[in-house]
């Protein structure tokens, strides 16, 4: 599998940002450079879908935006976690897990379903 | 990350700017990468290539990122906003709440001057700024010659007149007019129980059609109503509908009994048609009949004119167009004679200045005068806002010194102002309420279209305008003088801010003196109308209007021929006036056709025996038929004698003549005794009268003459008497009489003659009492402004009357000084104020009656009474300063 073209499924790419948040403040390419590395390079966030969603959540109120000082003394923008953001988090990955589970449940099936009983 | 560096905190010195945020933030994006790349082996400038490449369309991402950001930046700042109001109203609740005095003072005087506005606004706009209540009301006209001495008469056209014109006019839509001679109370309605008299008009068929009122119920008059021999009809307004037939919903069709007629109810008015509010200011019309004009076409002039131009058609066009007809038109086409009367006659004046043109002058005035009460009160309230910020200079320096910035000082400031009008405003409004809906209920009060009178959405429009504007007016001046105060030298002067103190004195003294100037013109301008209605109420009517009363009398003449009804009536009313003239209490008792001050006619032109007079130079006297007892009951003063009951159908013809008629006919002479011819018939004058004021209070008299009712025809009857005892103590007995003489009369309303009068000059009397309301609203209003003046300039010299006072000063001294102080002040103020009244009192000259603009006593009124308010106003305040305590004021600094 092409692992650069992993394409994104609906709305998981706010939930990725949302968990690479969790630990702490980060700028934009440092998030990218997160779940790169976090999905064993797996999972690339384009730059050109990365900050639209970076600013769509600070604008919905779940990130909040900082000026800071970068690790190589760049004046950069960092993110973090409002409470509703956190909130937002812990809900996203509760549905998540559970279409996950639900996805891979009939994908790796190896019958039929039973026939109901009457 | 780490710490932000000290520059960094300035990169928005500016304000905020997105746009810029997003090229740094993917700047940043860039470069990070370009090094990383570089880091693992790339040259410089491919890496930077494949940075971009993979970077994708960076404007594309600039845009949107400017989008969102600058979106979010303005909901931020309104939400900042939002908070930093929220916090001001907060800290002015926190504010009025330690000095509840203050708020309360503040909204009071507010209230008065919104709520006196607001009130005038309405009524303005009711009468002069809102069209007439019929659709396209623009094009209704009023057609009639300009106003002459003969009256009514004058004024009015005849049966065949309206016919031709209707005809032959191009300009109209369509011609109307309704007969102008009807007095209060000319109907019987005999079929509901005991009779009751009402007021009916008659209308020309057309009337409602062109004015385009539609009926609540039923139809309106159809064009066969109006020919002899139809079935009588009656449309209903909808206040007697209401009234007298208790809203029955099935009331079309019903036949009822007027003056012993059947007719039958066709309809009903709607609700927003008054003809009296529009028509005949104070007056009730309770239903209408169509005028038949075969009846009345040799009556001369009956009907008054209204028309409806057609679209696009002018005002001049309209009167070119009268003009050009006129000399064509016929006033009773079987006399050739009358050909041409009426030429100047067919003038349009808009329907709507017809109504209440007379009354622009007042309104505006009024209008003015409580505009100068609305600036008074704001004059005020920056004058208590600017003590209380002198006071508060510490609290602002202190906000300022922990960076609040002038700005939002300013906004607090406004901030207390608008909430002080806000809830001025809201009272006012209340006030003004209850202040109209009194006013819409006064039937007597001869003002049009009273009765539509409403605080509407125009008005509550006004009412934020206005308390707006007042906040602006009384809030911005202190939040100026606030905001340019020094704050280190306030926070530095340990004691109340001397200097500042001292600039605010002077500001505080120059809106004091302006207030005091507005009280002036107020002042002088109500002494000035105070004095005309006094004069007014003075002029000798020529008729006592005190202890008289009147009653619209019903009676039966019908009889084969006029000299057999001629003999009938005399012996009917003699009957009457002898009966009631002999209940206890009546002094004097008569009957005439025409009551002073209400409608009027004229018939002929009367020519002196043996004299003649160049055209024009005789006058058309209005006509009054009377019976004996009349002119004693009026109260008119006499020369020659009364008509008696000997004057009757086949006696010598007699009449009596005014002082006016008199001079023009035999000038130098006495009348007594002469003969004025009628054609061929010949009067003798039995006798003159002073004039009697019979249009209205304040013109002059013109000629007038009297018939005996024994000998000519009266229109109407209303019963005159003069009595001892109150009218309403005598009317049961009254009523009684009349009832055993004629079982039909209805019971009438018994009328003071005194109410009369009281109506003729009711609108005079509106606005005076207004007027005068207002000048001593000001007054109030600018003694409060100098006793705050001075009290606090007392406040702040307490250090200094206490050293004077150490050093010898005594208290009487320190008493004097603080009243000069008032005095020069109040001098000041009004000096300015002489000036500007006597540039206003011109603008009103023309409000004034037998009252010069200069009027001495006006102005010397005004004078007395401010400085009789600035000694008050400054002797309170004196006191105080002379009862310092020297070592207390030294001990306290």
């Amino acid at each position: 599998m092409d692992t650069t073209k992993l394409e994104f499924l609906r709305g998981t790419l706010d939930v990725l940002i949302l968990k690479a948040l969790a630990w702490g403040p980060l700028h934009g390419y440092a998030i990218t450079n997160l779940i790169h590395r976090q999905s064993d390079d797996a999972l690339l966030v384009e730059e050109g879908t990365l900050y639209p969603a970076l600013w769509r959540l600070e604008n919905k109120g779940l990130l909040e935006a900082e000026w800071g000082l970068s690790e190589n003394n760049r004046k950069a923008k960092y993110y973090r976690l409002t409470a509703d953001g956190r909130r937002q988090l812990r809900h996203e990955v509760k549905t998540w897990e559970a279409y996950a589970a639900a996805v891979t449940k009939v994908l790796g099936a190896a019958q039929p379903p039973l026939p109901e009983e009457s | 990350m780490k710490p932000t560096p000290l520059w960094r905190r300035y990169a928005r010195f500016f304000g905020p700017d997105p746009g810029a945020d997003v090229k740094d933030e993917l700047r940043f994006h860039l470069e990070t990468k370009i090094d990383d790349l570089v880091n693992q082996g790339w040259p410089r400038d491919a890496a930077r290539q494949e940075a971009e490449r993979q970077f994708g369309d960076l404007r594309a991402l600039e845009r949107i990122g400017s989008r969102i950001g600058e979106k979010m930046e303005r909901r931020r700042r309104l939400k900042d906003y939002w908070d930093d109001t929220l916090q001001d109203v907060r800290y002015t609740f926190r504010t009025f709440g330690r000095n509840p005095g203050f708020a309360t003072v503040s909204i009071f005087i507010l209230a008065l001057a919104l709520g006196a506005n607001v009130a005038v606004f309405s009524v303005v706009n009711t009468l002069l700024l809102r069209p007439l209540p019929f659709p396209n009301s623009g094009e209704l006209m009023w057609i009639a010659p300009p106003p002459s001495a003969c009256g009514l008469s004058c004024a009015t056209f005849s049966a065949d007149a309206f016919e031709e014109f209707r005809a032959q006019n191009r300009s109209y839509q369509d011609v109307t007019g309704y007969e102008a001679f009807t007095t209060p109370d000319n109907v019987r309605l005999t079929s509901r129980g005991e009779p009751q008299s009402a007021t009916s008009s008659e209308v020309i068929a057309n009337f409602f059609q062109v004015l385009g009122v539609q009926p609540a119920m039923g139809r309106l008059f159809t064009p066969d109503e109006v020919r002899g021999g139809s079935h009588p009809v009656v449309l209903l307004t909808n206040a007697y509908w209401r009234r007298e037939f208790m809203a029955d919903p099935a009331i079309v069709g019903k036949v009822i009994e007027l003056s012993g007629t059947p007719v039958t109810i066709v309809g009903v008015l709607p609700d927003s048609f008054d003809f009296g509010a529009v028509f005949s200011p104070g007056a009730k019309v309770d239903l209408f009949t169509p005028l038949d004009l075969n009846l009345e076409r040799h009556w001369g002039n009956i009907v008054t004119f209204l028309g409806r131009l057609k679209p696009g058609v002018t005002l001049a066009q309209a009167l070119d167009e009268g003009t050009r007809l006129a000399p064509n038109i016929y006033q009773d086409v079987t006399y050739p004679e009358t050909r041409g009367q009426y030429k100047g006659a067919f003038v349009p004046v808009p329907l709507k200045d017809y109504v209440t043109g007379k009354l622009r002058r007042s309104l505006i005035a009024l209008w003015c005068a409580v505009g100068a009460i609305l600036l008074i009160a704001g004059v005020n309230l920056s004058n208590l806002l600017l003590a209380r910020a002198a006071a508060r200079a510490k609290e602002f320096a202190v906000r300022g010194a922990l960076g609040a910035s002038r700005g939002r000082v300013m906004r607090q400031l406004l901030m207390e102002s608008l909430l002080l009008s806000g809830a001025g405003s809201v009272l006012g409004l209340g006030l003004a309420v209850a202040l109209i809906t009194w006013l819409a209920h006064q039937g007597a009060l001869a003002l049009p279209l009273l009765g539509s009178l409403r605080i509407d959405g125009q008005a509550l429009g006004w009412t934020v305008l206005i308390s707006l504007f007042t906040a602006m007016l009384f809030g911005l001046l202190p939040g100026l003088r606030m905001a340019a105060g020094n704050l280190q030298e306030i926070l530095k002067d340990s004691g109340s801010g001397a200097g500042l103190g001292l600039k605010h004195e002077r500001m505080r003294a120059v809106l004091v003196i302006s207030e005091i100037a507005l009280a002036s013109i107020l002042l002088v301008s109500a002494s000035l109308l105070m004095h005309s209605f006094l004069k007014v109420l003075d002029v000798d009517l020529g008729f006592q209007p005190d202890r008289a009363a009147s009653i619209q009398i019903d009676y039966d003449d019908s009889a084969p021929t006029t000299d057999a009804r001629q003999a009938k009536r005399g012996a009917i009313f003699q009957q009457i006036v002898t009966r009631v003239s002999a209940l206890p209490g009546v002094e004097a008792a008569g009957i005439a056709d025409f009551l002073p001050l209400g409608p009027n006619r004229e018939w002929d032109q009367p020519v002196p025996k043996g004299k003649s007079f160049a055209p024009g130079e005789l006058p058309d006297p209005l006509v009054y038929v009377i019976t004996p007892g009349f002119i004693r009951a009026m109260g008119i003063r006499l020369h020659g004698r009364d008509f008696t009951w000997a004057d009757g159908p086949h006696s010598e013809r007699v009449v009596l003549i005014n002082a006016s008629a008199a001079r023009i006919y035999w000038p130098r002479e006495d009348a007594v005794g002469k003969i004025l011819m009628r054609d061929k018939e010949e009067d003798r004058v039995v006798g003159v009268i002073d004039d009697v004021h019979e249009e209205s209070v304040e013109s002059e008299a013109g000629a007038q003459i009297y018939y005996p009712a024994t000998q000519q025809q009266p229109a109407w009857s209303q019963l005159v008497l003069r009595t001892s005892l109150p009218p309403a103590a005598l009317a049961p007995g009254v009523l009684r009489s009349l009832r055993e003489l004629n079982p039909k009369q209805p019971a009438a309303e018994f009328r003071p003659i005194r109410t009369i009068v009281d109506r003729a000059v009711s609108p005079r009397r509106f606005f005076v009492v207004l007027v005068a309301v207002f000048a001593g609203l000001g007054l109030l209003l600018a003694a409060l402004g100098i006793y705050g003046v001075i009290s606090y300039s007392v406040t702040q010299k307490t250090q200094e009357i206490g050293v004077r006072m150490a050093l010898g000063a005594s208290a009487g001294r320190v008493q004097r000084d603080v009243i000069l102080k008032t005095l020069r002040l109040a001098m000041v103020g009004m000096v300015i104020g002489t000036l500007a009244s006597a540039s206003s009192a011109r603008l009103i000259a023309s409000l004034l009656f037998a009252t010069s603009p200069w009027d001495v006593t006006a102005y010397t009124a005004m004078m007395l009474s401010l400085i009789a308010v600035a000694l008050l106003s400054g002797y309170l305040p004196a006191r105080r300063a002379s009862s310092v305590q020297p070592m207390a004021a030294l001990r306290d600094q």
